[in-house]
């Protein structure tokens, strides 16, 4: 049939599945009148059991780590699936592109700029037990500085830098730092990924016990993955461009 | 419901039809960006700012860089086809 | 009014539907998908949400003071958000290669299955 059917046809489906969805979610609560007992439970408990501010972290990385792990390896797969996608263009084929920016403004600010968002980024994966933050956002701002790297300054420093051969053992070590973490606590005669460590002051950094650790090992792989991602398409990009 | 929600909702309901509807794809992926902002702010306005904080960071690093990356090697296989 | 959320989140999910559909170019498809990805997670904001709410973090109110909003479906929200994206990356390294091998991004002449 015509693109044109197509699109008459579909328009008038969705109509329908559209109707259908609202008359379903009619049906709902209606918006702000959230009754459930599992988020008042978890709010109330957050901060005496776990001594953990953030009740969001608590559970993404305490009551539910263990879909966090499942998430993290959908992350994980996603990256190495890339990778092997794209393993045409060798690390040894754009070993030698320079492509530098042509400011040397740009270079130093650049450089000056990189190491403040790992900071910030290592800053946003530590407080992620406090305030709105936690290993999944911390660890794209950590890719993002070495990204600044390629674009502020030549890409022969960012490939020295975070090449895959480094992204990659980085996101292996977090991934598999987040099981080990699980183990460690099986091994201790707890249930898997249950906290092993004292529970610490609340309102430090080191409140939660062993759930700072399960932070950033996710920081890590997280980082790692869309460090790995960002660089394969880096690479075929320079690949192209200088025609290798 | 306030008026801001309201505003934020209408906003990024504009904006999901304004993404759908590009055709040219460097400016789809630029429209994505405001989208993604746009949920930011919709996002915030709905007491969420871990899933704001998220959302901003993707919107503004992870997807436009893996957006652009693909584009620009696909314009690249498109040349060496045309010289082909 | 008080279900203007949920009716975001179907219009959001019918314009991503709409984009697919319509769509001439992998890279397209690919948006798309991830517009109605979000609609997903505008539904299950608007669950969660609890009017006069504030967000769930105790640094600096007490526990049983204040009415805060669902962690739990904030949570399911921001590990998808991070995630989809990688997925995202690899439908378009799955479109790059597509066009290697066909030569075409369109869906419309991509469609049979070669051995």
């Amino acid at each position: 049939m015509s693109r044109r059917v197509r699109i008459a046809l579909f328009l008038v489906s969705v109509a329908g599945v559209s109707a259908f969805l609202l008359w379903g979610l009619a049906g709902l609560p209606s918006f702000g009148d959230y009754a459930g007992p599992y988020g008042d439970l978890i709010s109330n408990l957050a901060k005496p059991q776990r001594h953990i501010a953030n009740a969001v972290t608590a559970v993404v990385f305490d009551y539910r780590g263990f879909d966090t792990m499942g998430e993290e390896l959908i992350l994980f797969g996603a990256a190495s699936s890339v990778v092997m996608l794209l393993r045409e263009t060798r690390d040894e084929d754009v070993a030698d592109i320079v492509d530098r920016v042509r400011s040397d403004a740009t270079n130093a600010l650049s450089l000056l700029a990189a190491l403040a968002v790992l900071v910030v980024g290592l800053d946003v994966v530590a407080h992620g037990l406090l305030t709105p933050g936690g290993g999944f956002q911390g660890g794209v701002v950590l890719a993002a500085a070495f990204l600044i790297v390629f674009l502020g300054v030549e890409f022969f420093a960012y490939n020295r830098l975070a090449s895959t051969s480094f992204g990659e053992p980085v996101e292996a070590f977090g991934a598999g730092g987040y099981v080990g973490l699980g183990l460690v606590s099986l091994a201790l005669g707890l249930a898997f990924l249950e906290n092993f460590m004292g529970l610490g002051t609340f309102g430090r950094l080191t409140s939660g016990g062993s759930v700072l650790l399960v932070n950033f090992s996710s920081g890590l792989a997280v980082g790692g993955g869309f460090l790995v991602i960002f660089n394969e398409f880096l690479q075929e990009n320079m690949a192209a461009r200088y025609g290798r | 419901m306030i008026p801001l929600q309201v505003v934020a909702i209408l906003f990024v309901a504009c904006g999901a039809l304004v993404v759908a509807l590009s055709r040219d794809l460097v400016r789809q992926a630029i429209v994505l960006s405001i989208y993604g902002l746009g949920l930011v702010f919709l996002f915030v306005v709905f007491q969420a700012p871990d899933v704001a904080l998220s959302a901003l960071v993707v919107s503004g690093i992870a997807y436009p860089l893996v957006l652009v990356g693909a584009i620009a090697r696909l314009r690249a296989l498109q040349k060496r086809e045309e010289s082909r | 009014m008080s279900y203007l959320p949920y009716a975001l989140s179907v219009w959001l999910f019918a314009c991503g539907l709409y984009g697919i559909v319509s769509s001439r170019n992998l890279i397209h498809i690919t948006v798309c998908v991830s517009i109605c990805q979000s609609a997903t997670y505008v539904l299950l904001l608007a669950i969660g949400y609890r009017k006069h709410g504030t967000a769930p973090i105790f640094s600096d109110i007490p526990t049983k003071g204040r009415t805060v909003v669902d962690p739990i479906v904030q949570s399911l929200t921001l590990t998808d958000i991070v995630v989809s994206v990688a997925v995202a990356a690899l439908l378009l390294t799955f479109a790059l290669k597509t066009f290697e091998h066909h030569h075409s991004l369109d869906p419309a002449e991509i469609a049979g299955l070669k051995g």
